[in-house]
């Protein structure tokens, strides 16, 4: 599989390759990546557009399999055990096209002890009917660490679906920490499905953030079991939606076994016609384990906004620097 | 005669069927360190608010002139740009909002180096601080110096500080007092509220604060002289009677009045009558 794509990556001098490479690097520092880093020898590179293999760059001990599928590419990314990549993997994603869909199914390997950092770029810059549909598996491996950042950046025309979906396994003493980010552009609607199981001493730690507006939709759906002893487990998730977006938030987080310690943060600004929802559940199901919650739905703090006030912003700027730094 | 910068005429405030502020009359200079001296409770930052615009703190009676002007139709921004600004006793956090930045907010031309500067001053090292955000991770003592950086690098022409020496750490309270004489050794007025009558050395002129009003004025000397053998203290902030003496309120007000320790001992034998 991996010689087909390197086959495909010597065919870098034909025209066709070449324009949607650039493409792609356009759309891709749109999502706020540098295309410098997709270049540099040192760095393991996938880059995927719609269904097309553009690029798949392994480094040692970082693998990089895909296989072309009808609406996408069937992906299998390993990292071996006991390696720890320096530098950051690149994944890129996108739809040039006005309409599309991409399917990526993934399979993520972090062996034994490895650890690496992915930073993942999802770019939909013409978008007026794109679907993009990521299933992932995860495994993260005992005493390993994957730090996985995905950005995303949809356009203005709103015509974007995104519905990720994703099973994660933490062995023992792994560590997950993943952020998803879709702040810049129109969100369209979104859709994220995470569940999340954390063997003992592991920890994981999910960050999502969204800015939705007109009648942008987003729905986040996150489960985590914290199945082992002295599990750690924390979600936050920071939405603001105007104008006539709704953002409706669902986090699960179980304590099942002794030592478990989970907590769930949300907060979501709302502005104008906008709707949010938050609903936190909390299942414990080991005496000596223990989950807590906190949420602040609705409007920007008053006490925020007046000491911004008091320095001179008008409300319109305050808002927009609080909305700015909680999705930061 | 110079003209004074901040007028507070008569001024009453009503919250929930309560008279907050009972009539405060205040005049402050520019340039001029002015004290408001009282006990928790007594209304002092419910002057503050309102001084400043706060949503909830519009009064009922009286007048707010700043430079001979009526400000009490304009909002919290159109009182900043006339040069007005507040530092909250428990300053807000802000996600993800670098603390430079936050800091540069109010200046007129945002000027890194000066940031930098303050940041130094105020024990926050600017390598450390600067790109850190001004959120719940701090603790309360650097939140607090972060907003004093905040308000100095805005140049106010009247800054009002809700108690600063509370609750700070790593300055000492005459490291505060010379940050505030550096203040108006730039050209500000400020209107420092505290309980801590040592503060008052810091100032020009200071006021004693009572119950929703202003009961006295003078100098330094004068008013600490009052607080300390006259001031009783707002007793609804103090919860029903009888007082509680392991209350840190009542403990904060015992260490600092003579009188209020006497009345709690008198409360403390009525009730073994």
């Amino acid at each position: 599989m991996t010689e087909k794509i390197q086959t495909k990556h010597a065919l870098g001098q034909q025209p066709a390759w070449a324009d949607e490479m650039q493409a792609m690097l356009d759309a891709y520092q749109q999502a706020g990546g540098d295309p410098q880093s997709l270049q540099a020898p040192q760095v393991a590179t996938l880059v995927i557009s719609a269904n097309n293999v553009l690029m798949a760059h392994e480094i040692p001990g970082v693998h990089l399999e895909a296989e072309e599928i009808e609406n996408g590419v069937k992906a299998r990314i390993f990292v071996d055990a006991g390696v720890k990549v320096d530098k950051p993997v690149h994944l890129c994603f996108g739809v040039i096209p006005a309409e599309g869909v991409q399917e990526i199914l993934a399979d993520y390997e972090i062996g034994e002890g490895a650890s690496a950092q992915f930073l993942a770029h999802c770019s939909f810059p013409n978008a007026i009917k794109v679907q993009h549909h990521m299933d992932a598996r995860v495994h993260v491996g005992r005493n390993a660490s994957l730090t996985y950042t995905e950005e995303h950046f949809h356009g203005t025309g709103g015509g974007v679906e995104v519905l990720p979906k994703a099973q994660v396994v933490i062995d023992e003493g792994g560590r997950y920490v993943t952020t998803f980010n879709l702040t810049r552009g129109r969100i369209g609607k979104m859709e994220i499905d995470y569940e999340i199981e954390v063997g003992a001493k592991g920890v994981v730690e999910m960050v999502t953030k969204a800015y939705g507006h007109e009648d942008d939709q987003v729905k986040v759906n996150e489960i985590v079991h914290l199945n082992g002893e002295k599990a750690r487990g924390i979600t936050r998730t920071r939405v603001a939606v105007r104008d006539q977006a709704t953002s409706q938030v669902f986090t699960t987080m179980e304590g099942n076994a002794s030592g478990a310690r989970g907590h769930m943060d949300c907060t979501e600004i709302v502005r104008g016609g906008a709707i949010a929802q938050n609903t936190p559940i909390v299942v414990v199901r080991d005496d000596q384990a223990q989950v807590t919650h906190e949420a602040a739905i609705g409007t920007v703090n008053r006490k925020e906004l007046e000491t911004l006030l008091a320095r001179g912003l008008d409300e319109e700027e305050a808002v927009d620097l609080i909305i700015r730094g909680m999705i930061r | 005669m110079e003209k004074p910068l901040l007028e507070v005429i008569d001024l009453k405030l009503n919250q929930n069927g309560t008279e907050i502020l009972r009539g405060v009359n205040l005049t402050i200079y520019p340039g001029q360190v002015h004290v408001l001296l009282g006990l928790n409770g007594c209304g002092k930052s419910s002057l503050a608010y309102t001084i400043m615009g706060c949503e909830g703190y519009v009064p009922s009676e009286g007048r707010i002139l700043f430079d001979g002007k009526d400000i009490l139709g304009l909002s919290i921004t159109e009182r900043a740009r006339l040069g007005i600004t507040l530092a909250w006793q428990e300053p807000a956090r802000f996600e993800g909002i670098p603390i430079g930045k936050y800091v540069s907010l109010g200046m007129k031309t945002p000027d890194h180096h000066q940031v930098a500067d303050l940041l130094d001053t105020l024990a926050l090292p600017s390598k450390i601080y600067g790109y850190r955000a001004a959120d719940r991770t701090l603790s309360g003592g650097e939140r607090k110096r972060v907003e004093l950086a905040a308000v100095l690098a805005m140049n106010p022409r009247l800054a009002i500080l809700d108690e600063p020496d509370s609750g700070i750490d790593t300055l000492s309270l005459s490291d505060i007092a010379m940050l505030i004489r550096r203040m108006a050794l730039n050209g500000s007025a400020v209107l420092l509220i505290t309980h801590r009558d040592e503060m008052v050395e810091a100032a020009d002129v200071a006021s004693l604060m009572c119950a929703g009003t202003v009961l006295f004025t003078g100098s330094p000397l004068e008013t600490r002289r009052y607080f300390s053998s006259r001031c009783t203290p707002h007793l609804e902030s103090l919860g029903s009677q009888p007082w509680d003496a392991s209350l840190p309120e009542v403990k904060e007000a015992l260490a600092s009045n003579g009188m209020l320790k006497s009345m709690l001992n008198q409360t403390g034998k009525d009730q073994n009558d």
